[in-house]
């Protein structure tokens, strides 16, 4: 066994450890350690990356002495790797963009609580991404709930309280419906581990026993990860959380934690219950309608809002809904745009909610619209990130929002029937929504300020800055490079299984 | 071209050019919280001073919130409400009626409950049962489970303690002043604290001076045989938490102070969740790498038998003893 296999288990460990150790130790220490962790994550990722190209074969990771039904076991591939390269690029940026914030909107003594909290979420996404076990998949859903509500509540004020309290509640029914699902799942087949979970179930599918109970699994792990993921109806608790937390909470909750769980939910769909059973399932034609309605709904709550971060907010419930709406085409190239979807959009949504901290700074603190004119002349580089972030989730050409779309609209047409349709006019109207509302804030930005307009004292953050252009030049780079990317995607998909 | 500084007509380009909707300065009350800061450093009496002037403001507002409210939401008040209401609880009844129909279903389709051929009766329980007490040396085969087979698993839950202790301390500590003096929201509490718990209380300081000794013994009793009866960390955890709990009921924070403190309670649940990392990377490593992990399994049934397992269990405890009683103090006082 190469070294580098070893990959997976140190990141979990050595993320696990330094947030043990970053409770103890000062604030500035922590928050560093969690942006150099990350990093460090993101390196060695890479490397495994390269090894697996190499070999082109997924392998399994034995956590303890014993092997797979009886112990813990990770299992590695392709698009495993992948996603944790971008998802701990993702929260680098975040904990660095978000990190002078941090010291001005947490209370001193419990920051280091804060970097705790990140360390285990970065643990959290590193397990439930390699994990290949459901029960371990729940320790670690567990995990992240707990360390998202932290998040939320971090700037403590009322809306953030309300909306944290909100936010467990909600996320706790999901826990419980995930949690019955794995109880059905474990009396139907006696297994947790995903590969016999699939054996058994694909045995189950031949002879046609336990139909009703099955569909109900499927049923209750798409609302439980629903939930937790903020689709449509269950979207509730996200607008208050992020837009009220502090920046770096919002960026790392809407372009990491619910990403890892939909990923989570691709892995129980795809790889535990089996894509054959999936494709002649009901539930998922319910997903693809949620899905489409997430995408209107979310649009135009948009628009509807009158502040800056809860239209970025609303936005990501959009941007969910085209990710299951693409899983629900039930087609392999579906869940290929859903997975570079999910990527694209979590580069995208974390730069601007940094620049759109970095922009209500320079505008008095405030986040209307009103105020923020001409936001983007006294802070040129949040302006210019955000408009290419904005442009890129709108589908400009070049960019990676305009790739996902294209192949949505390709598994659109693969699929035909009445789902072409609604697809593709979903996808228009969307787009067009999508237009209006970041094309009312660019223009807003870029409006000459009121005539009584002061410039209000603020301290400029660098690493605020390095982190918006980071995330920037990492989009525009997965815009270009999408075709290498979508490759690694289904090369990833087609190990899954 | 007009005066760019003049609200255009059209409502529409209006909104496109981030315009002030008059409307939703009356629908959002803007608190500014310039009024919270610098309250620490007053003095008591000075700082009532000012939170009657608050009150008054406060109150000022309130009525002028509702009368803006009565006017803005008047209908949406009477029979809006009442129909929503209707509606509300008409849509909560049929969900959670079908919710309950769809779960019945589903457990009535479900294989019947401590059948022989179960799918769960399969080789995976047959060889914890069966290999059990060779492969992990602990006679409690669910201690040899949860901390030997599936011990990454457990290390996960037990970090949802440590969780779950930072998020409360987060959530409810009070702090210092940072001149170092205790804050006023702490005198405050420290007063409550006073007024409200027992104090003095004879007959419960007789009996927790009589079973604390006992109830902890009894619970570090069941840690430490964790491997060989029913037991382990978690449960003797939860017994040791109850104890402290009780002591500290008794004889208030001050007596308790003595010997267990915060920052005690933080080394105390930070060191064993870093010895477990420690022990079992080196067994997931180990294993993983096919290299003989080398830690002698001892006789089965022998207190000092089966590996790992005892001093996970101690570790697990000393986690779970500490997140039960984080949690009481602060949620009755806001520290310890």
């Amino acid at each position: 066994m190469a070294f580098v296999q070893n990959v997976p288990f140190l990141c979990i460990m050595v993320s696990m450890v330094s947030a043990v150790i970053s409770s103890m130790v000062p604030a500035r220490i922590a928050r560093w350690w969690t942006v150099f962790l990350s990093a460090l994550v993101a390196a060695l990722n890479v490397w495994l990356l390269t090894f697996l190209l190499q070999t082109n074969e997924s392998y399994t990771y034995m956590m303890g002495h014993f092997p797979a039904p009886w112990g813990n076991e990770l299992r590695v591939g392709i698009l495993e790797a992948l996603m944790t390269i971008v998802f701990s690029i993702t929260i680098l940026a975040s904990a660095l963009g978000g990190m002078d914030k941090q010291q001005s909107q947490i209370s001193r003594p419990k920051q280091n609580l804060f970097s705790v909290m990140l360390d285990l979420i970065l643990a959290g996404m590193i397990s439930m991404l390699y994990t290949n076990d459901l029960f371990t998949g729940y320790v670690f859903i567990e995990i992240m709930t707990l360390a998202s509500c932290v998040l939320i509540m971090a700037r403590q004020n009322g809306r953030t309280m309300v909306s944290a309290t909100r936010y467990m509640i909600m996320s706790l029914l999901g826990s419980g419906l995930i949690t019955i699902a794995i109880t059905i799942t474990y009396s139907l087949t006696g297994h947790l581990l995903m590969e016999n979970i699939h054996e058994s179930m694909a045995a189950l599918h031949a002879s046609g026993e336990y139909e009703v109970p099955i569909t109900v699994v499927v049923g209750l792990f798409f609302v439980g990860i629903g939930i937790k993921s903020a689709l449509f109806p269950f979207h509730t608790w996200l607008a208050d959380a992020y837009s009220y937390s502090t920046p770096s909470a919002s960026s790392i909750l809407s372009s990491v934690v619910s990403k890892t769980y939909i990923f989570l939910l691709i892995k129980i769909l795809y790889r535990t219950i089996g894509f054959e059973i999936i494709q002649e399932n009901r539930v998922l034609q319910i997903m693809f309608v949620f899905g489409i309605v997430a995408m209107m709904a979310g649009s135009i709550d948009a628009i509807g809002s009158n502040d800056l971060r809860r239209m970025c907010a609303f936005s990501s419930v959009a941007q969910i809904g085209y990710i299951y709406a693409g899983m629900g085409l039930k087609l392999e190239a579906g869940f290929v745009a859903a997975l570079y979807h999910m990527l694209v959009h979590s580069l995208a949504k974390s730069s601007m909610f940094i620049a759109a901290s970095a922009l209500s700074d320079v505008s008095g603190d405030s986040k209307r619209f009103s105020d923020l004119r001409g936001a983007g002349y006294r802070h040129k580089m949040a302006g210019v990130c955000f408009s290419v972030s904005a442009m890129s989730i709108v589908g400009i050409p070049p960019l990676g929002g305009f790739i996902s779309k294209l192949y949505f609209g390709q598994a659109a047409f693969a699929y035909g029937g009445a789902h072409q349709w609604i697809m593709l006019l979903a996808l228009a109207v969307s787009s067009l929504l999508n237009v209006l509302y970041f094309m009312r804030t660019v223009i807003t930005l870029y409006r000459p300020p009121r005539s009584d307009f002061q410039l209000p004292e603020h301290r400029p953050s660098r690493r605020a800055d390095i982190a918006m252009c980071m995330m920037t030049a990492a989009n525009l780079l997965a815009g270009f490079l999408a075709q290498p990317i979508v490759d690694l995607i289904s090369r990833g998909l087609a190990m899954f299984v | 071209m007009t005066n760019r500084n003049d609200p255009p007509k059209n409502r529409f380009v209006g909104w496109l050019m981030g315009e002030e909707n008059p409307l939703d300065d009356e629908l959002e009350l803007i608190v500014s919280t310039s009024q919270q800061e610098g309250r620490d450093v007053l003095s008591l009496e000075e700082a009532e001073r000012q939170e009657e002037a608050e009150e008054l403001r406060r109150e000022k507002l309130a009525i002028d919130e509702k009368s803006q409210s009565v006017r803005i939401h008047s209908w949406a008040k009477h029979q809006g409400a009442h129909w929503l209401e209707t509606l509300y609880r008409i849509a909560a009844v049929v969900l959670c009626g079908a919710i309950i129909f769809f779960l019945m279903t589903t457990v009535v389709a479900l294989p019947p409950f401590g059948a022989e051929n179960n799918p769960y009766n399969n080789e995976v329980s047959q060889r914890y049962i069966e290999q059990g007490i060779p492969e992990t040396g602990a006679v409690n085969f669910v201690a040899g489970m949860i901390l030997d087979y599936r011990a990454f698993d457990t290390f996960g839950e037990s970090t949802v303690l440590f969780v779950a202790s930072c998020g409360v301390i987060f959530l409810l500590k009070l702090n210092d002043h940072s001149s170092g003096k205790p804050s006023r929201a702490m005198l405050e509490a420290e007063y409550d604290d006073r007024h409200h718990e027992p104090k003095n209380d004879g007959i419960l300081q007789f009996a927790a001076k009589l079973l604390t000794p006992v109830i902890l013994l009894f619970g570090f009793y069941i840690v430490l045989n964790g491997h060989l009866s029913p037991g382990g960390g978690f449960s003797g955890g939860a017994v040791m938490g109850a104890g402290l709990i009780l002591y500290l009921t008794a004889f208030g924070f001050e007596d308790t102070r003595r010997f267990f403190t915060y920052k005690m309670t933080r080394w105390i649940s930070c060191l064993p969740l870093l010895c477990y990392a420690g022990m079992k990377s080196y067994s997931f490593f180990t294993g993983a790498n096919h290299i003989p992990g080398g830690v002698p399994l001892g006789t089965p049934g022998a207190i000092l038998s089966s590996g790992f397992i005892l001093p996970l269990n101690i570790c697990v405890g000393f986690i779970v003893m500490c997140t039960m009683y984080t949690f009481y103090a602060l949620f009755r006082k806001g520290g310890m």
